[in-house]
């Protein structure tokens, strides 16, 4: 729509496309997410994150800050906690990938964890919670009675305050996990 | 179509049949009465519903939110108000986020839900007066069904559970009953509501009904939503406030994979604050995310500052003292009672202090983004957080020149707000993106446009920093006599339509305590000049003004050697309701503050603050209809200092939803914890110089309390809101309670930046 005296939309030069080298085609980084094979062979340093998000569409990670301050894309890299948005795709050959997406099991039965969130109602905006529960799985995977200190080294943030329900969420799926021993 | 029942001048109930047997009833703004609802609204489309109840030939019942929620937890919290009145089974009730209503009343708008904005605190007052008889109504006409099936007076029946039973045990269940319900007439005037001891849902605890779908990451924000033919948007945006781009090269961003285009943005000149770009801007367009992001880093860009370089945080600090210095007149006094310069000559002792707080900024967790995706001629729609879906509707409109009915304003949840969604200015960016000139291939395309958070720091409407200084005369039976307060801040009221007589509305409350309380009290707004733009942030006058005021109280009880808690309760005397004219008023009752201050008081164990190793701090206030109260307990080790116990009292009414509510005080106390502990938005040769959370501070701070004891006080005044209510008096209770553990005084946020330079 044409504005008088509008900036917007002043097209620029030398805009076009067709000078772009397409990258050489390169051999698929091959990866398992949620227990699903898959190769990607876009750019290997997209972040993991935006391979989820706008690749495979799984948007239980969130982005939040490119910079892993903020702890919101935590998922889990061969069990262990990473953040997506800087970890690169070369860096993932051959690895398992557990996003929130994944932390049910296959029949939908929720993960103590999740359960524990429901209970302790640790939601608020729920921007961060996917973030906050795939790091609590990690610690929990190492720490089976974790303490307040291990708690407190999350760096995941939230910035609702949720953080003394995430807290007693993680105990509350602790003991659960233990009683299920 | 059964018919309509008038509640009030402007609003009414209506009652329709839907397919397959639906009952629905929905609340309607006199605006739009006057016209059908859509026949959409009577299919199965139900994602078009009005702010309607509707129970489905299945026994699910459908309610319709109209207020956003941005975490609030609005949307549990007003469909248990309407899922009360018909006596639901929670577990049957689904809840829609509504999108804007609004209408085309020959080419004006028509908003057919009422208010539709969320962050003054006014989503469950405004739903306690009208969502319970659409409730109330549903529940009358499917006893009426039900009565005539079992051939029985209505009135020997009982509802519970989504069940209506007769007297003899017969029951049926209410999707038995829609499709005779939806064509009886309803009764003239609304059904009455319940009476409180009736209440089933309201006043239990209950989750959020989104949990189940958060905590499997199947919730879509709008950042999730797919939109698999839009061209991603990311933005960089001139980092000199009112500064402007002087030169753009494109050509390496361009190379890049995937980046499309590259095109420029920026403020219109003539529209108001948060209607229009914040910033002059270059955006690359393109298929991916990553490659929007790449691109963006290759462009060569020159921005050019503005006209005024702008005025670091020491400048304005400095101009701030010189004022009170030198006693100039205030841009406006807002409060004067009696004569506070009398007061001064026959007081037995005067104190004064000022208090600094620094500029803030939002950082939501989820960043601002939207989908825009607009048919020239034909259609727009957009899917985004707000917190004023109206506004979104009003620039979307302007810059596509569409008609109302062909605007459609999608509002999910949001991933936080605090007053940052109340502005629109990342969709003024998307629209003229999307109406921008384009190759033909990319004609019509959606626009799915993403903040990144070094732009969403830099680029904000910050809570302006504000500077107080307050000054008392105190007699010689340490009564206070006079008060005189004054701030200084750049008004977050700017480029609104404000009226420069009016400026100071958004920075001080003329009846916030002590005024009422002391007969001699004048308070005084000064105008800042500053470049930055501002707005609200979570209740901010009252965040501030608590700060300043609860620690001068505090200052003034310890240097006449009284308990803070005794002088607290001894200024606000015997109950009494003053005069409130603003939010939450026309009143505030002392007593029920008084009351929150001695339930935080018994809870901490109070009467350890002197000798207690660990420091403990006090401090109480009122806003929006609510009755705030903390107390914390803080100890110091050397170096370091750890909120120990945190508790907080509140007092909103009638809870409708008290584990909701407890999550709120505990999240905002956190919150408020958090921002005077820690953050702060600083000024250098011009430019915002935070670009990431941890600059600008934010962290998960070994500081703040493992834990917030909330006490609720039970009550059964109608309820007010409380999203916000666990602010303002966490940060002073924090520095009052850092006074006692380490003998400073910080007068200064962030708290402990200012506390390393005192010790």
């Amino acid at each position: 729509m044409a504005q008088q005296g509008l900036p917007a939309g002043t097209s620029l030069p030398a805009m076009t496309t067709e000078t772009i080298k397409p990258d050489p085609v390169r051999q698929g980084i091959e990866i398992v997410v949620n227990d699903k094979r898959y190769s990607h062979t876009g750019d290997a340093q997209m972040p993991l994150l935006w391979y989820l998000r706008d690749v495979l569409r799984l948007t239980g990670a969130k982005y939040g800050c490119d910079k892993g301050e903020c702890g919101f894309c935590t998922v889990l890299v061969d069990g262990h906690a990473v953040t997506a948005c800087t970890t690169p795709m070369a860096h993932l050959e051959g690895k398992r990938i557990t996003t929130v997406e994944g932390l049910a099991d296959d029949n939908g039965t929720l993960h103590p964890l999740q359960q524990a969130w429901i209970d302790e109602d640790a939601i608020l905006c729920g921007y961060c919670q996917p973030g906050q529960l795939m790091a609590a799985a990690d610690l929990l995977a190492r720490q089976k009675n974790p303490s307040d200190a291990d708690i407190d080294k999350i760096g995941t943030l939230c910035r609702c305050g949720s953080y003394p329900r995430v807290r007693k969420a993680i105990k509350r799926a602790a003991l659960a996990m233990k009683d299920k021993k | 179509m059964a018919g309509v029942i008038k509640l009030s001048r402007r609003r009414f109930l209506q009652v329709m049949a839907g397919t397959a047997g639906a009952l629905l009833v929905g609340v309607r703004t006199a605006a739009a009465l006057d016209r059908p609802p859509p026949l959409a609204l009577l299919g199965d489309a139900w994602t078009q519903l009005g702010p309607y109840l509707r129970v489905d030939g299945d026994g699910r019942i459908f309610i319709g939110v109209r207020d956003p929620d941005n975490g609030e937890g609005t949307s549990t919290s007003l469909a248990r108000i309407i899922a009360e009145e018909i006596d639901a089974d929670w577990q049957h009730v689904v809840v829609l986020p509504l999108g804007l209503g609004v209408e085309d009343g020959n080419g004006e708008p028509r908003f057919t839900y009422g208010r539709q904005r969320s962050g003054d605190a006014t989503s469950i007052p405004a739903a306690w007066a009208d969502l319970r008889q659409a409730g109330a109504l549903a529940r009358w006409l499917l006893l009426q069904a039900a009565a005539r099936r079992f051939g029985v007076a209505a009135e020997s029946l009982r509802s519970e559970n989504g069940f209506v039973i007769a007297g003899d045990g017969r029951r049926l269940g209410y999707g038995e009953l829609t499709a005779a319900a939806a064509q009886l007439t309803p009764p003239d005037k609304a059904p009455a509501v319940k009476n409180a001891d009736a209440y089933r849902l309201i006043g239990k605890p209950v989750g959020d009904i989104d949990a189940h779908a958060v905590v499997t990451g199947r919730l879509p924000y709008a950042i999730d939503h797919p939109a698999d033919d839009a061209l991603v948007a990311v933005l960089s945006r001139c980092p000199w406030p009112g500064g402007q781009l002087e030169s753009i090269d494109p050509a390496e961003a361009l190379k890049v994979p995937g980046v499309l285009q590259v095109l420029q943005v920026g403020p219109e000149k003539d529209q108001m604050a948060g209607m229009t770009p914040l910033a002059p801007a270059v955006a690359v367009l393109a298929e991916t995310t990553w490659a929007a992001l790449q691109g963006r880093a290759k462009l060569k860009i020159t921005w050019k500052p503005g006209e005024r370089s702008e005025a670091n945080a020491g400048t304005l600090e400095l101009q701030a003292n010189a004022l009170f210095d030198t006693n100039a007149p205030p841009t406006s006094t807002v409060r004067n009672d009696g004569d506070i310069v009398a007061a001064r000559k026959k007081a037995a002792r005067a104190l004064e202090s000022t208090y600094y707080q620094p500029w803030i900024a939002h950082a939501t967790a989820e960043p601002l983004n939207c989908i825009v995706r607009v048919d020239p001629g034909n259609s727009a729609t957009v899917i985004t957080a707000s917190q004023a879906p109206r506004q979104a509707y009003t620039i979307v409109q302007r810059l596509t020149g569409l008609r109302p009915g062909q605007i459609d304003i999608q509002v999910p949840r949001g991933g936080g707000g605090f007053g940052r969604r109340l502005d629109h200015d990342h969709l003024a960016e998307a629209v003229m993106l999307a109406v921008a000139d384009k190759p033909d291939k990319l004609k019509n395309r959606p626009i799915k446009l993403l903040w990144t958070r070094d732009e969403d720091l830099g680029h904000d409407f910050y809570r302006p920093l504000a500077v107080h200084r307050l000054n008392a005369s105190i007699d010689n039976r340490r009564r206070i006599t006079g008060w005189h307060q004054r701030m200084a801040s750049p008004s977050s009221a700017v480029h609104r339509g404000v009226p420069a007589d009016k400026l100071w509305t958004s920075e001080l409350m003329p009846d916030a305590l002590p005024a009422g309380l002391v007969a001699n009290f004048r308070s005084d707004w000064y105008g800042l000049e500053s470049l930055l733009p501002r707005g609200e942030w979570r209740g901010a006058p009252h965040v501030t003004n608590a700060f300043a005021v609860e620690c001068f109280i505090d200052e003034i009880a310890h240097a006449l050697k009284q308990d803070p808690l005794t002088y607290r309760l001894g200024l606000l005397g015997d109950p009494a309701q003053l005069p409130y004219n603003g939010r939450g008023g026309p009143t505030v009752d002392t007593g029920r503050l008084a009351n929150v201050l001695r339930l935080v008081a018994e809870r901490i164990d109070w009467k350890r603050w002197l000798r207690s190793e660990n420091g403990l701090g006090i401090a109480c206030y009122y806003a929006f209809g609510g009755y705030v109260a903390h107390a914390l307990e803080v100890s110091n080790n050397g170096d370091a200092i750890n909120v120990e116990r945190a508790v907080c009292a509140v007092d909103v009414g009638r809870p409708v939803n008290p584990l909701g509510l407890e999550g709120q005080v505990m999240g905002a106390t956190m919150d408020a914890l958090m921002t005077a502990l820690n953050l702060s938005i600083t000024i250098k040769d011009g430019q915002v110089q935070q670009h990431t959370l941890r600059e600008y501070g934010m962290t998960n701070a070994v500081q703040l309390p493992n834990e917030v004891e909330v006490i609720i006080v039970p009550s059964e005044a109608d309820p007010a809101g409380a999203s916000v209510l666990g602010m303002p008096s966490a940060a002073p209770a924090l520095a009052n309670a850092v006074f006692r553990a380490t003998a400073i005084r910080v007068r200064r946020l962030p708290l402990l930046r200012e506390l390393a330079r005192l010790r």
